[in-house]
């Protein structure tokens, strides 16, 4: 039996109609596999001499037992975001004679199987085998890796349960975030030392291996809990179904006001809101505002005015390179409607447009409070956000065109490239260097203020232009229609 | 109305679509009929210029549909559920096509209305978004918003199929309420051979692309249809 799923899985991934895509992301993938491999590999080999050498009168084991803790937290939640359970598309399963039980124990030992589990052995192997030569009780040693190896697959197996709870609710990385930083917190304000709650555990585990039993016993707990979750939830009408959840709709009549493309504006705010992967595009905004924040209190870049233009193209217009990139991508799953509606094509563009463009003003007028760190920056953020309209919103819709991936709006967004061909990754680079290096040029030759100058007047030109690029941006889009509805059309 | 001449499309080396010419007047109510690649959503999606013929042209009224857009506020259609915007609830999307064929929201719920009965209370009023909706209750969306605006031509893909069977008979009646007294040239295709004896005034059977039968309803096509499609010639 597993022998057939194995092959169903080796089939889903050469066929696929994104192998390309896929393969290049694998290969990718493998030289990060390496690359950690090989920092894990040397950290295990270098670990036991480093310590010895940087703390003379201390036992190396103990001192690895003692930050131990920091390992699990820090696993927990990088699994969190990076590890997914790998349900097979089972639904089809469901219907044919295979017992539920083993298809979630299938999956479930698969999970095992992660690259994420074998990563510590390689710190842990040579870590051990040092201790060993260095005159270690062999059976001590070979429990603790042993204990190291079962806390590995617990936190695996402890990991999806969270995810099962967690994906329930809207902001689903909350509840991992404030439970590792609340742990983080009681433990650095010595509230509860689990730093040392847990070099205690492994301690006494090397001191008498028999107490191994207990992390078999919570791991075998933690794989049942996982089972049953599982379990429950391999029928269409629970996990396997997306919730349905009552809806508010909202008056959107404020947008009448815009004309003729009141309706796509309309369309835009709901797709952005009623979306999740849109919606937490809205929360990269967050983001973006507080960016400058990151810069501006510390003296180095105080120093350095030519940089204010990048944060203030970055801040004022993140919500432009997050939405626009994928402009017409977003309305990928209905084009066909579009294309054969009574519509305008111009209109549809001047709605994004209109809207990437009020984007800018309100993250300008959120970013004024920038100004406490000098008015320099304010005036930087004023002229990068007039490019913004001007020139980057033009860019980015043409860069639209070119847009051949469909984007499946119910995926989360986050580590989600569905939708990112090569020329979205390009067309972030001059949108964000691009200005940076016309204001750092003519700040070099110049001045401040003439470099201000220079971006104001491109964005001001790009503003007073905008009809007529509108129209060859359109023309653009008219032309790669075919081209659109085809790709848009195909399933990935 | 529809006129179609020397079309044609191939996909590589293989030709999907070839009909020499195909005439549909005013007001006729036109079925297509044929198995599976026979080439009619092809042909629909080549009539809303979503596809380029490789050869030929439909024209629509007048107006070559490839070269200019004019045709699209007199047609309307509905092909699948990529028609439909998932976010959006029924009565948000009818405003929005109402919105777009230059229909206010009075005149939107005035059409909508007429349809209670067709949506069986599923429908309007649900608080639910068109994506959690069952097939045959997003086809219904799909099929009354195609109806929005008074359009001339309209074109349905496959409507009666996930229907149940009182909406496929209120279907079928809206079908030919439209043809018969408003004049609107409507083009469904189908597999069920009986639906479209019972809507349409002409069926049209394709094979392999070509156009095999064009027949004018009577008591007899459906015997002819079943003979047909079944391989045996009657004489």
């Amino acid at each position: 039996m597993i022998k057939n799923f194995l092959s169903l899985e080796w089939k889903s991934f050469f066929r696929s109609a994104s192998f390309g895509k896929g393969l290049a992301i694998k290969i990718l993938m493998g030289f990060l596999s390496l690359y950690f491999i090989a920092i894990f590999l040397g950290m295990g080999v270098v670990l036991y001499p480093g310590l010895k050498k940087t703390f003379p009168d201390k036992d190396p084991l103990t001192i690895v037992n003692s930050v131990l803790f920091y390992w699990v937290i820090g696993d927990l939640v990088f699994r969190f975001f990076f590890q997914k359970l790998p349900m097979m598309v089972v639904k089809p399963l469901l219907v044919v004679p295979v017992k539920r039980s083993k298809i979630v124990n299938y999956v479930l030992g698969k999970s095992v199987t992660s690259f994420f589990n074998f990563l510590p052995l390689f710190a842990v192997i040579p870590f051990g085998i040092t201790l060993m030569v260095e005159g270690y009780p062999i059976l001590s040693v070979i429990s603790w890796m042993l204990t190291l190896m079962l806390a590995t697959l617990i936190i695996n197996f402890l990991n999806f349960i969270i995810e099962s709870f967690s994906t329930e609710i809207e902001l689903s990385f909350l509840p991992i975030i404030s439970i590792a930083g609340g742990l983080f917190v009681l433990n650095y304000f010595d509230v509860i030392s689990f730093t040392q709650i847990f070099a205690n555990g492994f301690n006494a585990i090397y001191n008498t291996p028999v107490l191994i039993v207990i992390p078999v016993l919570i791991l075998i707990g933690l794989y049942i809990i996982n089972f049953k979750l599982l379990r429950k939830k391999l029928f269409l009408d629970s996990g396997l179904k997306e919730k349905v959840k009552e809806i508010q709709a909202s008056n959107l009549d404020w947008t009448k006001n815009f004309g003729d493309i009141a309706p796509f504006m309309q369309l835009d705010l709901k797709l952005i809101w009623r979306n999740k992967r849109t919606k937490s595009s809205v929360w990269m905004v967050l983001i973006g505002l507080l960016y400058g924040l990151f810069f501006y209190p510390q003296p180095t870049y105080q120093g350095m005015p030519w940089f204010f233009a990048f944060i203030g193209i970055f801040s004022t217009g993140i919500f432009l390179i997050n939405f626009g990139q994928f402009i017409p991508a977003w309305d990928s799953g209905y084009y066909k409607l579009l294309m054969s509606q009574n519509i305008k094509y111009e209109q549809y563009l001047q709605s994004k447009f209109t809207l990437m463009a009020l984007s800018v003003v309100i993250l300008f007028v959120l970013g004024i409070p920038y100004v406490f760190f000098g008015w320099e920056i304010l005036l930087a953020h004023f002229v990068a956000a007039i490019y913004n309209v001007g020139v980057n919103t033009h860019v980015i819709l043409y860069g639209g065109s070119f847009n051949r991936k469909k984007i499946d709006l119910s995926q989360k967004a986050a580590f989600n490239y569905q939708g990112t061909g090569a020329v979205q990754w390009l067309i972030g680079i001059p949108l964000l260097i691009i200005p940076m290096g016309i204001f750092a040029l003519f700040y070099f030759l110049i001045g401040f203020e003439i470099a201000c100058l220079v971006l104001g007047i491109l964005g001001v030109l790009g503003i007073v232009l905008h009809q007529k690029l509108m129209k060859g941006i359109t023309a653009k889009y008219l032309q790669s229609k075919y081209k659109m509805i085809d790709a848009f059309n195909q399933n990935n | 109305m529809i006129v179609t001449s020397n079309l044609s499309k191939k996909y590589s080396s293989n030709l999907v679509l070839n009909i020499a010419s195909l005439e549909i007047p005013k007001g006729q109510s036109f079925g297509l009929v044929g198995n599976n690649g026979a080439g009619k959503t092809t042909y629909f999606s080549l009539l809303l210029d979503l596809i380029l013929p490789t050869t030929g042209c439909i024209v629509n009224n007048g107006i070559q549909v490839n070269e200019s857009e004019d045709w699209k506020p007199f047609t309307s259609s509905f092909i699948d559920e990529s028609f439909l915007i998932g976010y959006l609830t029924p009565e948000e999307y009818f405003y929005f096509i109402g919105e777009l064929r230059n229909q206010n929201r009075a005149d939107v719920d005035k059409l909508v209305a007429q349809f209670e009965d067709f949506f069986h209370g599923e429908i309007l009023n649900q608080k639910k978004y068109l994506r959690d909706l069952s097939k045959g209750n997003q086809k219904k969306v799909g099929i009354v918003a195609a109806l929005i605006g008074n359009p001339e031509v309209i074109i349905l893909d496959e409507p009666f199929a996930n229907l149940d069977p009182t909406t496929q008979i209120r279907l079928k009646g809206i079908i030919k309420d439209l043809a018969e007294k408003q004049g609107v040239t409507v083009l469904v295709s189908s597999h069920d051979l009986m639906h479209v004896t019972d809507v349409c005034e002409r069926i049209v059977v394709l094979e392999k692309g070509e156009i095999v039968k064009d027949l004018a309803t009577n008591a007899a096509t459906l015997k002819e249809l079943e003979a047909h499609f079944s391989g045996v010639e009657i004489v």
